[in-house]
């Protein structure tokens, strides 16, 4: 449901770029999602196919890098993406970690005409 | 042509939470965004808090709902300034709704402002309201799996409150490998087994805040 609320800033901020690059269209969004933010494509690109209507990212297409939750053992400082229901190292069994990766958020990149 | 653009989502709600965060520090208000799941207990917590320190430390709350002010109602009762936020279908508090709450409190006489967020444990985590800490509270009847199920919001909290531990006779619920589970994705977070109902527990959590409160 967070979704709206994401989108509609992600427009904003795609909208602001191409504004400042003169651009007339935008004819695609470059995302990073980190899984961790629960953040769903399927809600994104029905929120934005509403929203963006009249602007000039109408009708643009939305590319989704998914990034998955990846840990850094802090037993034996190896990388691991986190299991559903089991959160400890496959190599040591550490169930001490960092998340290095997951939590990501952002627009990469637009192509614009 | 290609556009190279690497900008966070959520930077506007970004910017509007630092612009609170100074606000709360030229006023010197400690604020404290309280999340959890619906019906896990952050009201509770808020009266629970306000019965402790009235008195003492100068309280103000902030009580985020889709609808309706019963919860805001219940902590005018203890004369402590309170507004409430009516989303409207949203389903987190945002930087920019903080904001405007902001203007209704009296942050001068406020040394310690609760932020209730709605009852959501996926979506307030993505937005930072310019608090000081983020507190989630969970509780026993919830079960203790939900740390793999919203791990963004168990990786945040600087606390984890685990309420409701009058019923563990009743429930299963592992507290020990719930707490592991959180520990071992947030090696910084303190967790206190609390009741709002026995009081149990719930002076633990209180001097734990007061030390925050310190540290700013």
């Amino acid at each position: 449901m967070h979704e709206l609320a994401i989108t509609q800033s992600m427009l904003d901020l795609v909208l602001k770029q191409a504004e400042e690059a003169g651009a007339r269209e935008v004819g695609k969004i470059n995302l990073v999602i980190g899984e961790m933010t629960g953040v769903v494509e399927r809600c994104v690109q029905f929120y934005f196919d509403f929203i963006s209507k009249g602007t000039p990212a109408e009708g643009a297409a939305l590319s989704f890098t998914m990034v998955p939750t990846t840990a850094r053992c802090q037993g034996c400082a190896r990388h691991f993406e986190l299991r559903e229901f089991d959160w400890t190292c496959p190599y040591c069994q550490s169930d001490n970690m960092e998340i290095v990766a997951g939590k990501e958020l952002f627009v990469e990149s637009i192509e614009v005409e | 042509m290609k556009i190279k653009v690497v900008k966070d989502i959520l930077d506007a709600n970004e910017q509007l939470a630092q612009r609170n965060r100074q606000l709360f520090d030229s006023n010197k208000v400690f604020a404290v965004n309280l999340m959890s799941s619906p019906g896990a207990g952050k009201t509770s917590l808020i009266l629970q808090t306000i019965k402790r320190l009235k008195g003492k430390t100068r309280l103000g709350v902030i009580e985020g709902d889709i609808s309706s002010s019963l919860d805001a109602e219940l902590i005018a009762r203890e004369n402590v300034p309170v507004v409430q936020i009516n989303t409207g279908g949203e389903c987190h508090l945002d930087a920019n709704m903080t904001s405007s709450a902001l203007g209704s409190l009296p942050l001068k006489d406020i040394e310690l402002l609760l932020i209730e967020n709605v009852g959501n444990l996926v979506c307030p985590a993505e937005f930072a309201l310019g608090e000081h800490r983020k507190v989630l509270i969970s509780s026993i009847p919830e079960g203790d799996d939900k740390p793999f199920k919203y791990p963004l919001m168990f990786h945040q909290a600087d606390a984890v409150l685990i309420n409701k531990i009058d019923l563990l006779p009743y429930l299963k619920f592992d507290t020990q490998a719930f707490s592991q589970t959180i520990k071992g994705i947030n090696q910084k977070v303190e967790i206190f087994p609390i009741s709002c109902t026995t009081g149990q527990g719930i002076e633990q959590w209180v001097s734990w805040l007061l030390s925050q409160m310190e540290k700013g």
